[in-house]
């Protein structure tokens, strides 16, 4: 009996151990929920809403960070391949059918063996296969709106002219309820926006008098538009070391916010923000 | 032998309720009449009744469905998924499916080595491996049972809380669900006479109908699981279906899709490593409690073989696990970055751990193992350095990952998934960690060969020289190639980059053993083997493999099943249940603990009975 209880007794122990070790020896992530297909009123979209609608797909649903990101090496990364989109369509290489830029991306998302920047195709193949998705088909299955949207933001963030016309009468609009996530009238100055979502309540911003969290008036003086882009979406990503009653916390500053505005007003803000200087 | 009477009339019972749950199925979710058409057609023609009850809009679309009557995959909604009051679906699916498994795992992998041990048996003709195969044999049959029990268990899980799933799943593999049930008949069959027939078929010819019986008991069991994993492969990398699932008539292409083999051969191996360190437990166990020194000395020597045998398929197995990895990236490059640079890229520090407790306490048995010899002292002072080497590697092997990734730093590089990319960088240096681990238990295991042993051929001396050039030829080559790999080339590595590392290894195991088996030919032994002579500590080595194998097993089958993330059927049928997310790491390891925790507590159970029954006997 002694035995069987010393057995039981040990190899209890290395559970435990195991079970301890992957709950707290580990930093717990919590994975991103399944994707949700949403409606898209693509009928009263802006521009800038369409394009940060391709943001969102890029960095979400699309998974397309999963390969295009600058740690992993790979796959290319697209900040400028709206530019470098001419070259390729110039190379011996290619042998696809597009002419424009915008069909050239938009050729790569489709089919991407169509021409495969060297270094990175499937091994073996002589840069000749992708191992790139068909990203309309499969786990990623996006819808042509949606393709085009990504277009749209990768054109944007390359710094070229946006060609892409927002499609109208898409698939995923077919019902003719307005987005959620958009209120009836979006705001129309960021003053307005900011009065809207009370970010005065801490900030020093837009004439308000905020002191829980550090003071924007001077903010794009010292920071880029990327980062209060995350600092707004995400506001624990980066933590500012001083605020006006001393060190600043983490997990003051609602996380919520990408909920309550629509993409347009979410650029408006942050532009002002950077042009605060 | 009343108890095993009792045992085998259970086993029939839930045989029964296993076969017929198909029926069940049906029968619950049309209400048909019993009929013995295959499953698929049976589910066929329902579908075909719900085309036509379907309302006009449908029609377009049912012409061309009415040549050849497969489905697509249904698109479900939440509410399709039943819920019951008090249980959540996807943790009794995972119990069950995971209980099943480790079960399964052991009684499809102990008849393989009992037949090698039966047929070591015959050919020296030593009484002691028969008794020693006869009495593992008997340990995996009230396991058998048991695992009937979880499959029952599963099917009827699934019936309960995914019933569209398995509806789309019989569509496709009805005539392979018919083979499943077939070969488990035979399976019980042949498994039922090999260990019922032991005695009466002991001598003379009589032992070969045995032995060819036992040969067909494996043959049918290998089959079973080739077919089993066919299901969870098609699931992954789902072939023989069109992009909106619909089956395409060919069941080949369907059981042979992209992952099957890797998959098939990973199983195969790492279920007789499995199967071998639970028979090392239950040897464990009998050696702790025995009264005599004779039974201390033959669960000794059966705790010893059953560690071989889980240590010989332990070797190769991190290469199966590299190969199926290697065709995950090559069936899905989205599906492999999940699985080692997203969030599952954590669960492989676990295990690193893991393994690393499977290696080092496989060791430490080992060292432990040279009290039983006298001869043992000429190599007692090499055993340090092995263990600083071995533990070195295993510290390679999955510091990288904590150092590069605090939270913070973590947080900076943003981005759902990419920031845990890093750990790829540094494949070459885990690569050469585990091969240069696996080349020195190797070492441990031939020091352990000799310690009773003197060489008496001549060219014994040039045999060592020769051995320790190939051990130090290897080494270096390794280091080499993963230096090199790892800093000095900025080509993407793949997992296929570790080939030759792996070529290495492998030809250093073989040409050892070549040599050791000519240079021991003939050779004295020191003393005779004092079995039973090793401390008590030994044999918690063999726990500690037992209860580590059972956690990684639980914890490898999440991840398998984990990386289809919101899918069903991957890329083809998603789950749309309230459950399709992805648990933390915590959870999910709670999850595995558990099954663990109930597994012991049956295979404990197992234990006692086969005590009990045996005093009886
Ligand atoms: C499984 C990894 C993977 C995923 C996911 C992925 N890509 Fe790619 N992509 C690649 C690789 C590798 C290349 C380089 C080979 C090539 O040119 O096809 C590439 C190339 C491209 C190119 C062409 C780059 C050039 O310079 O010509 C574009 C555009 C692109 N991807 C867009 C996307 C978008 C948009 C998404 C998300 C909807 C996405 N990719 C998702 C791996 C991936
Ligand atoms: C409940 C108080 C609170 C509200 C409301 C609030 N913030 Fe903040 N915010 C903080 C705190 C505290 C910090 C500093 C800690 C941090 O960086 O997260 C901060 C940080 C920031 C930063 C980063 C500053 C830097 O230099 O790093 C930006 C940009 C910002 N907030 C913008 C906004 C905007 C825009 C709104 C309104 C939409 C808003 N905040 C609403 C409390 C708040
Ligand atoms: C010494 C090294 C290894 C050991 C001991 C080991 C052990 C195991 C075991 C016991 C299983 C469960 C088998 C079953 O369910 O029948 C398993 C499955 C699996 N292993 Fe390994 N493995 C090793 C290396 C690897 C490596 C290096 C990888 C990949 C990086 C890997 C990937 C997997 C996967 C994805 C599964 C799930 C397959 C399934 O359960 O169906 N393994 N492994």
């Amino acid at each position: 009996m002694r035995t069987f209880l010393k057995v039981v007794g040990f190899s209890f122990c290395v559970i435990l151990f195991y079970a301890l070790y992957a709950s707290y020896g580990i930093p717990q992530v919590k994975p991103e929920a399944p994707p949700v297909e949403e409606k898209l009123n693509l009928g009263s979209m802006t521009m800038d809403q369409f394009i940060a609608l391709g943001d969102k797909i890029f960095n979400g649903k699309g998974t397309c960070t999963l390969c295009h990101n600058p740690v992993g090496g790979r796959a290319p990364i697209l900040d400028s391949v709206a530019s470098m989109a001419m070259e390729h369509l110039k190379d011996p290489r290619y042998k696809g059918k597009a002419k424009t830029s915008e069909e050239y991306i938009k050729e790569s998302m489709v089919i991407p063996s169509a021409f495969v920047v060297a270094g990175f195709g499937v091994k073996g193949t002589n840069d000749t296969e992708s191992p790139m998705p068909n990203v309309t088909t499969g786990a990623i299955g996006l819808n042509e709106a949606e393709v085009d949207a990504v277009i749209a933001y990768l054109q944007k963030k390359a710094g070229q002219e946006v060609t892409v016309k927002i499609p109208t009468g898409a698939p995923a609009g077919k019902d003719e309820k307005a987005a959620e996530t958009a209120p009836a009238s979006p705001a129309k100055k960021p003053e307005e926006l900011v009065a809207k979502l009370g970010c005065g309540v801490c900030h020093k911003i837009a004439g308000q008098p905020g002191v829980l969290g550090p003071d924007l008036t001077k903010i794009g003086a010292a920071r880029k538009e990327d980062y209060i882009r995350r600092a707004v979406l995400d506001p624990d990503a980066d933590i500012a070391k001083q605020c006006p009653t001393g060190p600043c916390l983490p997990g003051v500053m609602p996380k919520d916010y990408k909920d309550k505005m629509t993409a347009g007003e979410f650029e408006m803000l942050v532009k002002f923000m950077a042009n605060s200087k | 032998m009343k108890f095993s009477k009792k045992i085998t009339l259970t086993f029939f019972i839930i045989l029964f309720l296993v076969l017929a749950s198909p029926i069940i199925l049906n029968i619950t979710s049309k209400s048909s009449v019993f009929s013995l058409q295959p499953l698929s057609i049976v589910l066929a023609e329902e579908v075909k009744q719900d085309a036509a009850a379907a309302p006009a809009e449908e029609t377009a679309v049912k012409e061309d469905k009415a040549k050849p009557a497969y489905p697509p995959a249904p698109k479900l909604k939440e509410s399709d998924y039943p819920k019951v009051k008090g249980f959540n679906g996807r943790i009794v699916i995972w119990l069950a499916a995971q209980l099943h498994l480790w079960f399964a795992a052991f009684v499809l992998a102990v008849p393989i080595f009992v037949l090698i041990i039966e047929g070591i048996g015959v050919a020296t003709k030593d009484e002691r491996y028969d008794k020693m195969a006869y009495e593992f044999i008997k340990i995996s049959l009230t396991a058998y049972s048991i695992t009937a029990v979880f499959g029952g268990l599963l099917a009827f899980s699934l019936i309960v809380f995914y019933p569209d799933f398995l509806k789309y799943m019989a569509n496709i593999f009805g005539s392979t669900m018919l083979a499943y049930a077939f070969l488990f008949f035979a399976e019980s069959a042949s498994l039922y006479i090999y260990y019922y027939g032991w005695n009466w078929l002991k001598h003379g010819f009589k032992k070969w109908v045995h032995l060819t019986i036992g040969l067909i008991l494996n043959a049918v069991g290998t089959t079973l699981m080739f077919l089993a994993n066919a299901w969870v492969t098609f699931m992954m990398s789902p072939g023989g279906v069109d992009a909106a699932g619909v089956f395409q008539g060919n069941d080949w292409a369907v059981i042979h899709n992209f992952l099957w083999n890797p998959i098939n051969l990973h199983r195969f191996v790492a279920n007789v490593a499995y199967g071998g360190s639970v028979v090392g437990a239950y040897a464990a166990y009998r050696f702790l409690s025995a009264q005599t020194r004779d039974e201390k000395a033959h669960y000794d020597w059966m705790g010893y073989t059953a560690n071989f045998i889980a240590i010989a398929a332990l070797l190769p197995l991190p290469f199966a696990g590299y190969w199926l990895t290697a065709e995950i990236y090559a069936y899905s490059q989205q599906m492999g970055i999940t699985l080692m640079g997203g969030v599952f890229a954590w669960l492989f520090i676990i295990q690193a751990v893991l393994i690393g407790a499977l290696f080092l306490s496989a060791n430490y048995y080992l060292w432990c193992g040279m009290g039983r010899s006298e001869g043992a002292v000429r190599y007692n002072k090499y055993i340090k350095y092995i263990a600083f080497v071995i533990i070195a590697c295993f510290l390679v092997w999955f510091t990288p990952h904590t150092l590069v990734m605090t939270q913070a730093e973590l947080k900076a590089l943003g981005g759902p998934y990419h920031k845990y990319l890093g750990p790829l960088g540094i494949m070459p240096a885990k690569n050469t960690a585990v091969n240069i681990m696996i080349l020195f238990t190797f070492l441990s295991f031939l020091l352990y060969r000799r310690a009773n042993k003197v060489a008496t051929v001549s060219w014994a001396k040039y045999g060592n020289i020769a051995q320790t050039a190939i051990f130090a030829g290897a080494i270096i080559n390794i280091v080499f190639l993963g230096v090199y790999y790892g800093y000095f080339t900025n080509t993407v590595l793949k997992v296929g980059s570790s080939v030759p590392q792996v070529a290495s290894t492998l030809s250093v195991i073989i040409f050892c053993i070549i040599i050791d088996v000519l240079m021991f030919k003939g050779a004295k032994d020191v003393a005779p083997l004092k079995w039973g002579n090793v401390p008590d500590r030994s044999q918690y080595a063999l726990f500690l493999l037992a209860v580590s194998f059972t956690w990684l097993m639980g914890l490898m089958g999440y991840i398998r099943s984990g990386i289809r993330q919101h899918w069903h059927v991957y890329a083809i049928m998603r789950d749309n249940s309230a459950d399709a997310f992805t648990p933390t790491i915590g959870y999910s390891a709670q999850i595995v603990s558990i099954g663990v925790i109930i597994f012991m507590a049956i295979v404990i159970f197992i234990f006692w009975l086969n005590q009990i029954s045996s005093k009886k006997a």
